[in-house]
């Protein structure tokens, strides 16, 4: 049986949702193990969140440092246990730290690196999308060590029975890896709206909102859905960039992608075009992002997206 | 102080890219700076410009690195008609078609041969979009990672740098002494087009051509430690529904999607 670790991602409080879907993949390989790193005495609490989901064991590492001193110090800490644990896959979600983390891991113990994997197989090979979901990727690794990250939603995770063993283990972090000192952090700023990336609806707004996404965002709040926006807008400084769905923004796939006053510019489609199902809304009937639309609109966002709205209303109730 | 820019040509990010037998096709696209690097060689120009104001002779400069084809020569005269001062370019046949460990090699070693102080970067190039190698870089240097910099603040009498981290986990306030690598995101600040004098002055300003052998590196030194097994185009969609919205647009709308229940 292959060891794979899987690094559990949290913000101190909360287990990320990528841990119990991270667990699945591991799974199909072989042993599933997590890794907790996390501050002294907040450990357990967040081990006890791990229960239901498919790992056996999860090893918990309660050291300050790693939170004071950043990517490296985490880094060390991560090469210390594989190395420990003989692992040969390590998975880590795609984000900005797990990229990074996983970079480090790479050249630090000499392994080979996939980023962004939609899917991995019992072998340890990957299926990437790459360029915005127009090609389709399967690759391998040829080192010992498999280093994987994985994006968020791209699996069910099953759920166990079963609850995992805990083992607390530690590991040192030398001067080398504490050259970074981080004096404060603030959590992300959120508001009542699912995270972009991981909602299963997502309403976008362009240059049609002609800056003003007020009837964009009321069709999220109705739906439940999160707010994305073309380059044009973020551009404009009409939306924050955070929300910019494309080529030099967000990539999304959710089961639902309603693009508003968007023309769909390469740009954007290589951040959506893996969605499910594509509405479009556009006064322009040439804007090419009909062709990816399962059900375009030829009109303005304005006068659709509150008759949509109200319909809706009032067909639930 | 001597600052590093790693840049890299990459096809335009506007343009439809295709892949031929598992390798992105890049003789069919146009070839431009990549994007997210104009914002790093913003940053650096907004840190030494002050401090060269007034001298004779730049004591702060910007040297552009890149690794490439020699048409990457195009990409880093971009970033001298910006306001750098010279550029390096690493171009050898054993570099085709690299990876990421690879690449940050070949870039280490060069910044290594160079007495830099710091390295710029952007988060990741708008082709490969693996935002590891400015990470790599780090470790493979031994120097301090200041990365995803939503704001950068260089305190030269102490040789410190300071940045705010802004990633969709929230912000940090980290800083470290000399050296550096730091990775700036976009909307950091607004990359200034480069002047006709900019422009003109760029043709004038030296780019160094190097192969692995001038690093000290061989093709034995570089990793191919991934293979890719298979490589297809996604299926086209199918043709969906259009209409016009006279009126009940928005109704037809909320039928559908309340038939589909995706809402």
């Amino acid at each position: 049986m292959t060891k794979n670790l899987v690094l559990i991602d949290h913000d101190g409080n909360k287990v990320a949702k990528s841990a119990a879907e991270l667990a699945t993949f591991a799974k199909r390989a072989g042993n599933a193990i997590g890794l907790l790193l996390a501050n002294s005495g907040s450990g357990d609490s967040l081990a006890a969140q791990l229960n239901g989901t498919e790992f056996e064991r999860v090893l918990i590492v309660e050291n300050d440092e790693i939170n004071r001193h950043g990517i490296a110090a985490a880094t060390a800490a991560i090469a210390q246990i594989i190395e420990k644990e003989g692992a040969e896959s390590i998975f880590i979600a795609s984000s900005a730290r797990g990229k990074e983390i996983a970079g480090r891991l790479a050249v630090r113990l000499k392994s080979g690196i996939i980023t962004d994997a939609v899917d991995v197989a019992s072998d340890l090979s990957t299926t990437q999308s790459v360029f915005g979901g127009s090609f389709s990727v399967k690759a391998k690794l040829k080192t010992p060590l498999s280093i994987i990250t994985v994006r968020p939603s791209s699996i069910e995770p099953v759920i166990s029975t079963s609850n995992p063993t805990i083992e607390k283990v530690t590991v040192a972090i030398d001067a080398k890896d504490k050259l970074v000192e981080i004096s404060a952090s603030q959590p992300p700023v959120k508001g009542g709206r699912p995270d972009l990336t991981e909602a299963k609806i997502v309403i976008s707004g362009g240059r049609g909102t002609n800056g003003n996404f007020a009837e964009v965002e009321a069709f999220a709040d109705l739906v439940g859905g999160a707010v994305g926006a073309s380059r044009a807008a973020t551009d404009a400084g009409w939306y924050p960039h955070t929300h910019q769905v494309g080529q030099t923004g967000k990539t999304v796939s959710p089961q639902l992608y309603v693009a508003c006053g968007i023309s769909g510019a390469i740009q954007h489609r290589a951040g959506m075009q893996t969605s499910k199902t594509i509405v479009a809304i556009n006064k322009d009937p040439e804007a090419p992002i009909f062709d990816l639309a399962d059900f375009g609109v030829v009109g303005d966002l304005f006068a659709v997206l509150p008759q949509a709205r109200e319909a809706i209303k009032s067909k639930r109730s | 102080m001597k600052i590093a820019i790693c840049v890299k040509q990459v096809p335009d990010s506007w343009a439809e890219k295709k892949m031929v037998s598992g390798r992105l096709d890049r003789e069919s696209v146009d070839a431009v700076l990549n994007d997210l690097d104009e914002y790093a060689i913003e940053e650096a120009l907004r840190i030494v410009e002050p401090l060269n104001e007034g001298k004779e002779t730049a004591e702060h400069t910007i040297t552009l690195i890149s690794m490439g084809p020699e048409r990457a020569t195009e990409a880093i005269r971009k970033g001298l008609s910006m306001g750098a001062d010279s550029g390096i370019l690493v171009t050898d046949v054993a570099l085709q078609g690299s990876d990421a460990v690879s690449t940050a090699k070949v870039l280490a070693k060069t910044i290594e041969s160079g007495g830099f102080d710091l390295v710029f970067c952007g988060t990741e190039s708008t082709d490969a979009r693996m935002s590891v190698v400015p990470a790599m870089l780090a470790e493979i240097l031994g120097w301090a990672q200041l990365t995803f910099a939503g704001s950068v603040k260089v305190d030269i009498s102490a040789n410190q740098v300071e940045i705010a981290r802004m990633t969709d986990s929230g912000v940090e306030n980290m800083s470290a002494k000399f050296p550096c690598v730091v990775s700036v995101i976009e909307k950091i600040n607004e990359p200034r087009y480069p002047s006709f004098k900019g422009i003109m002055a760029a043709k004038k300003k030296p780019i160094e051509n190097k192969t692995l052998g001038d690093l000290g590196l061989a093709s034995s030194d570089l990793s191919a430690w991934s293979e890719v097994v298979d490589s297809q185009p996604r299926p086209p969609r199918e043709k969906g529904l259009k209409l016009e919205d006279s009126g009940e647009g928005g109704a037809k709308l909320a039928d559908y999607l309340l038939e589909k229940r995706l809402v």
